[in-house]
């Protein structure tokens, strides 16, 4: 509201010295009689010679709508609070005067109000033309809208656009003069801020009537009887609301009101016996409304003649059509921009969610690509990475360095997991991907167990530093919070990382020779077995410092593992393997999608990741080997 | 003489890499063909075409008369068609004996409803001891596969492929892993079979292609370089530099 | 030798059938007879459910193992086609109880109801909880018990045919297909939960222990009656693997399990033997789903969670896969001890300064042994038996190198 602002201003006018004011003792002389006795349509003028007075005079006004103002017998007008009482003119204490309180109507009451807020307006301090501009938006009126249009020119060029915002909305919204708000509306076409489509929302408001004809109204369309928003039953209900039709039976209605005519074993010459039969039961409570037992109810002849004899509109509580169809425009001009900004959003919530999936998924492609193997146990490691995680964090306080110590650990502590795995299990069990599957499954569901033995079944928090906790925010729509602008960044960390490894290094270039051809590799001198090792060990690694990366913004529990491992595995199946390149676009292949499903139905996640996995199943039929497959004559052996 | 196989200017390539490039060629109903050629000639590849392994990019393939494309084949329908293949290395049912690999190649209906309802006769118990012992494998018929030695792994599949009875038997490298006796029992085998079938023999042992005298397809990047007699090709300027390297 | 041997009856070349059939057939006599319904009441009618859902969960393992041991397809998406059938038959169940129920009360109103009346009132009391009292449309014949027996074989048969057919006609396999195995159970689990899916989302359906229209028998005398069910589907289910994994065509089976590019160029169409084999394990363990249930009494999204089929696959493993009675043994040691363990019945192990809690560590043990049975004895428990029966007369299937290492040489052979 507007009063505390101008209270303040009060305050401070009230500091200063009281002196008299001749310009204002003059109006009030002057205009006595209306000033006890305002009216809406003719005060404006006299409430503008108040204010044109000065302090004093916005200082009666303020009082004047704050109904604390009292006029005494001898005709001076006297500010109350509680108990002390000041002269209006010359601010001097006043003490053994019983004036007459003075309450005028919220009409003129909006008028003062108005009178002070374009005295706000034109106030010299920038600071409180702005304030005075945010109350109107807030809270604007009609009053307000000719206070804004009468203020003069607004100098803070920032300020003048805010101006002219407000007045366009305030225009569109009150002005009397239907040109003139098609003239605003057209003004801030384009514009996707709530509150201008919150200003055209109530324009293009619609109501339904059933008429016989064409009404004289503001019509939006007709509708038709039938169609998907518009079934029988409510052009019925409506027909009833308007009267024309005696409303309609419920079978409740008909049930009970048969059940409380019963009489001796039959309801109007019916068996009871018979009446689970409806057309019984419509021929009984017939025989009841001829006998005057029963109200009498619309027949379903008698509605169908009603709904033959209307036409059903939908008419604008708008009357002019000018105003309606420039609504119209704006307002699909603004979804259209507004579509094209969530889509923006969406891409960013894409690109964080394809993120997690990349370094979730990284490791499981690394390893199936060398060593043609999944590793159930992946989604444990993750979980390995994030409960380190949580455990320095509980050793180290400072959350920044906790961190830097985390990621690291978290790297070394599951490449040593995904050591230990290889040379215990999955070396004995090579060329055998099935039973490496479900042995590394038995590992899984050890580790989940182990973990839940350990750190118990609650979640466990790993808090972000303070830095990472906001959100980057472009506008009303846009916005992505830094912990997934951090994972992306650490995505991309990854990615750059992996390529240096497998492109610039020995270990890189004996990688991709044993995923090309082993028993080559293995015969230029390469021990398939330490790369197999070590390629299995970087996964796990990377899965670790996923690990920590999820961890910062989902609860760490034994089961953190399992969310992610399905949409890994589909990024590896869905990008094909055997290439960073392939898990990269399988990641943002899954995580658009999912991103763009979850748009589409936002009320079900559930769905959406049925819809997805629908989606894989049937993308596998056109490309079996992934987006990027492995080529060659090896891969079609 | 009619065509069995008629193999139309076919081009396949492997990331940019032409394994087959523009190749034709033909071979009659009863006929015994050698193909040789340097390593990456594209003979394996060949072989893959045929039997509906690997699709060309351009070019067709024909069989029978009337022709009909075997491109719009799978795998399994090229066998049915009778093209019968055998690998380089022998690649038999280890985990089934003798007598089940050869019940299971024993030409019939191969819908899976049929073989449901497939009974062991006296005619089909004849049949598989008739092939075991063809292929000296009659005192081995219970016995699981995967314990025969390599070479009788070999047989064993001749075996699988002569109860197949295909039309057009596509061999590669027969002699690999054979004694000398038994490279010159392969040989007698394939000459015989040829009499009334297509044989194409994939080798790279020259004495061994020398004892089938038959005609000699050379390959050589993916095309046919020579055609025509051992002799006649051999004496070829463009297959001694390419291929016998003198 | 051989030839003679093929020649003999199916039941004298499988002499292991009639063991099997032997064994169960003591087993469930004797249960009857220390029942409480029908006999002494040594055993409790919860420890006779218990009995019978473990004979539905080895008949869902011997289903597992006919795709898996004998097909070479690991199916992590089982458990979806047993949740089907459990929910089909829990449809009717639900349904024509709930329609008793409701006729009952409607039938206290002055006037008789109306099917509408009738419907509706059903509806609302099943759908009330997930906030809708419309009956879906996949419940337009679950007041029909013939048709959802039929659906119980013919839905997930129909899915496994499509989704076999999408998979296999790709030539997806190896450890591509589990993952999308896997990935369907997800899918449909997750479509399931959702409360609009027309299945309760993840209320499930319950109250399926009681039988509409035998309400005056006791769930003692249903628990013996449920127990020969599932023992006679066990058996006909048996019996019927057996035959098919006997002849020539699961001389094909194996032979496409081990190597399924030799098998295409000797002609056969292995896409078309996969769905055969899959479909029918499908139909096999949906039955064994439908009788499971209403001894469980609750159904509900979590039950087809892809976990639930990996540990099918563990019991198969652990019992021994490629040997049908090593899924039946699998299934019915690795559940029971699971539910003896996780039930905290088993004694607490006392070792200085720690306690081990069988309920905190039994999965860690299950994991840990699974890697071991793995690494050290891939042919699981029956491996024991075979090693046995090495004197008894050759019926020995299978071998020792296992089904992907085939492939493997495949592979090698066209480098």
């Amino acid at each position: 509201m507007i009063r505390p602002l101008i209270a303040l201003a009060l305050t401070l006018l009230l500091a200063m010295p009281a002196s008299a004011n001749p310009a204002l003792e003059a109006v009030i002389a002057d205009n006595l009689d209306q000033i006890e006795k305002p009216s809406r349509r003719t005060v404006e003028p006299l409430v503008a010679q108040i204010a044109a007075t000065g302090p004093e005079g916005l200082a009666l006004l303020q009082a004047w709508s704050g109904r604390a103002l009292g006029v005494t017998d001898d005709g001076r007008l006297l500010i109350v609070d509680g108990d002390t009482a000041t002269d209006a003119v010359t601010g001097a204490a006043v003490t053994d005067a019983e004036p007459k309180m003075l309450r005028p109507n919220s009409g003129v009451r909006g008028v003062i109000e108005s009178a002070l807020v374009a005295g706000e307006i034109s106030s010299p301090d920038p600071a409180r033309r702005a304030a005075a501009l945010a109350s109107i938006a807030r809270d604007g009126t009609a009053e307000h809208l000719a206070a804004l249009r009468a203020a003069p020119a607004e100098p803070d060029p920032i300020l003048a656009r805010q101006r002219q915002r407000v007045t366009n909305l305030l225009a569109i919204r009150f002005d009397a003069e239907p040109a003139a708000r098609v003239a605003a509306i057209e003004r801030m076409a384009g514009d996707v801020g709530l509150d201008f489509r919150a200003a055209l929302n109530p324009l293009l408001a619609t109501s339904r009537i059933a008429a016989p004809a064409e009404p004289d109204a503001n019509i939006a369309r007709e509708l038709s009887i039938g169609a998907d928003d518009f079934p029988r039953d409510a052009a019925i209900a409506l027909l009833t609301s308007q009267g024309v039709l005696q409303p309609r039976l419920t079978p409740a209605d008909q049930r009970n009101a048969l059940a409380a005519n019963v009489t001796g074993g039959t309801v109007g010459g019916i068996p009871v016996a018979d009446l689970f039969d409806p057309a019984a039961r419509d021929r009984a409570y017939e025989a009841l409304e001829a006998s005057g037992a029963v109200p009498p109810a619309a027949t379903e002849a008698e509605a169908d003649a009603a709904l033959e004899s209307h036409r059903f509109f939908e008419v604008y509580a708008e009357p002019n059509p000018d105003v309606t169809d420039a609504a119209r425009a704006a307002q699909t001009r603004a979804q259209v921009r507004l579509a094209a900004m969530t889509g923006i959003d969406l891409g960013l919530d894409a690109l964080s969610l394809a993120s997690i999936y990349f370094l979730a998924a990284i490791g499981l492609a690394v390893t199936f690509g060398v060593m043609r193997v999944i590793n159930m146990a992946h989604g444990e490691f993750i979980m390995m990475g994030a409960y380190t995680g949580y455990v320095v964090q509980t050793l180290i306080a400072n959350r920044t360095l906790s961190l830097v110590v985390a990621l690291p650990l978290a790297f070394a502590v599951t490449f040593g997991a995904g050591v230990v795995l290889y040379r215990l299990v999955i070396r004995h069990l090579a060329h055998r991907p099935l039973e490496t599957l479900l042995a590394t499954f038995g590992v899984s569901i050890a580790l989940q167990q182990l973990a839940k033995n350990i750190f118990g079944t609650q979640a466990r928090p790993l808090t972000a530093p303070a830095w990472l906790e906001g959100a980057v925010t472009i506008n009303d729509v846009i916005s992505i919070s830094s912990i997934r602008v951090a994972i992306f960044v650490l995505a991309l960390l990854f990615l750059g990382l992996f390529l240096f490894i497998m492109k610039r290094t020995r270990l890189g270039l004996e990688v991709r020779a044993v995923t090309q051809n082993p028993g080559m590799a293995a015969s230029m001198g390469i021990n398939p077995d330490r790369i197999a090792m070590m390629t299995f060990g970087l996964g796990s690694g990377i899965a670790g410092i996923a690990g920590v990366a999820i961890g910062l913004f989902a609860q760490v529990t034994s089961e953190l593992g399992q969310q992610y491992i399905v949409q890994s595995f589909m990024t590896v199946v869905v990008g094909g393997v055997g290439n960073i390149w392939g898990t990269l676009a399988g990641a943002a292949l899954i995580g658009g999608l999912s991103k763009v499903i979850e748009f589409l139905n936002p009320a079900n996640t559930l769905a959406a990741q049925t819809f997805m996995i629908l989606f894989i199943i049937i993308f596998i039929q056109f490309r079996p080997r992934g987006i990027i497959p492995q080529r060659g004559r090896a891969a079609e052996a | 003489m009619s065509a069995l196989l008629e193999v139309d200017s076919i081009s396949v390539s492997f990331d940019g890499f032409k394994a087959i490039n523009n190749l034709s060629f033909n071979i009659g109903e009863a006929e015994l063909r050698a193909v040789i050629g340097p390593n990456g000639a594209g003979k394996t590849t060949f072989m893959d075409i045929v039997t509906g392994k690997t699709r060309p990019d351009a070019g067709d393939v024909k069989w029978g008369t009337p022709p009909k494309s075997l491109l719009r084949m799978n795998e399994a329908q090229i066998a049915r068609e009778g093209v019968g293949r055998k690998f380089q290395r022998p690649t038999v049912f280890e985990d089934q004996t003798v007598a089940d690999n050869l019940t299971m190649a024993l030409k019939a209906s191969r819908n899976p409803f049929s073989v449901l309802g497939w009974r062991p006769s006296a005619a089909s118990d004849d049949k598989v001891a008739d092939l075991a012992s063809e292929v000296g494998l009659a005192q081995q018929v219970g016995r699981k596969a995967g314990e025969l030695s390599h070479g009788q792994k070999q047989w064993l599949e001749i075996g699988m492929l002569l109860a197949q009875e295909p039309r057009l038997l596509l061999v590669d490298e027969p002699a690999a892993g054979m004694t000398l006796a038994e490279r010159e029992q392969t040989t007698a085998l394939l000459v015989r079979l040829a009499q009334t079938r297509a044989v194409v023999v994939v080798e790279h042992d020259m004495d061994f292609v020398r004892r089938l005298n038959c005609k000699v397809t050379v390959l050589h990047q993916g095309s046919v370089l020579a055609e025509g007699s051992l002799d006649h090709v051999t004496r070829n300027p463009d297959v001694i530099e390419v291929y016998l390297g003198r | 030798m051989t030839e003679k041997l093929t020649r003999q009856p199916f039941i004298l070349r499988n002499p292991q059938v009639l063991v099997v059939l032997a064994v169960l057939a003591v087993f469930t006599v004797a249960v009857t007879l220390l029942s409480q319904a029908y006999g002494s009441g040594v055993i409790p009618t919860s420890t006779v459910k218990v009995l019978g859902k473990t004979l539905c969960l080895a008949l869902a393992a011997v289903a597992m193992d006919l795709v898996w041991g004998y097909l070479g397809i690991l199916s992590l998406g089982q458990m979806a086609f047993f949740a089907l059938g459990g929910y089909l038959i829990g449809q009717w169940l639900m349904y024509a109880r709930t329609e008793s129920i409701v006729a009952a009360s409607l039938a206290q109103n002055p006037i008789p109801p109306t099917p509408a009346e009738l419907q509706e009132g059903v509806a609302n009391q099943i759908f009330g909880v997930v906030g809708s009292a419309d009956l879906p449309l996949v419940w337009s014949f679950a007041h029909s018990l013939p048709i959802q027996l039929l659906l119980v074989l013919a839905v997930p048969g129909l899915l496994a045919l499509v989704f076999g057919w999408l998979a296999f006609r790709s030539r997806v396999n190896g450890v591509y297909l589990s993952i999308l195995t896997q990935a369907m159970t997800l899918a449909l689990a997750l479509w399931l939960f959702q409360n609009d899916s027309g299945f309760r989302g993840n209320n499930g359906l319950s109250g399926l222990q009681n039988i509409p229209g035998l309400d005056g028998i006791d769930q003692a005398t249903l628990s013996v009656w449920f127990l020969w069910a599932s023992a006679l589907a066990l058996a006909l289910a048996y019996v019927l693997a057996a035959w098919l994994v006997s002849g020539k065509f699961g001389s094909v089976v194996r032979a496409i399990r081990d190597d399924e590019t030799r098998v295409r160029f000797l002609g056969y169409p292995v896409e078309g033997f996969k769905l055969v084999v899959f479909t029918l394990a499908a139909m096999i363990t949906a039955v064994a789903g439908a009788l499971y249930y209403p001894q469980a009494g609750i159904i509900n999204p979590a039950e087809l969670m892809p976990i639930a089929s990996i540990y099918l696959a563990v019991w198969v493993a652990i019992g021994g896969r490629g040997r049908l009675y090593g899924a039946i043994i699998g299934a019915v040691v690795v559940s029971l001890l699971s539910s003896w363990f996780t039930g905290g019945r088993a004694p607490s192990i006392h070792l200085p300064g720690y306690v081990v809690n069988w309920v905190d560590w039994w999965q860690v043990a299950l994991g840990l042994s699974f890697v071991l049975v793995t690494l050290f004895a891939p042919k699981g428990i029956a491996g024991i038996f075979d090693r046995l029966g090495g004197i008894l007369p050759p019926q020995r299937h299978g071998r020792d190198l296992g089904p992907d290492q085939g492939a493997l040489q495949e592979q090698e052979a066209k480098a």
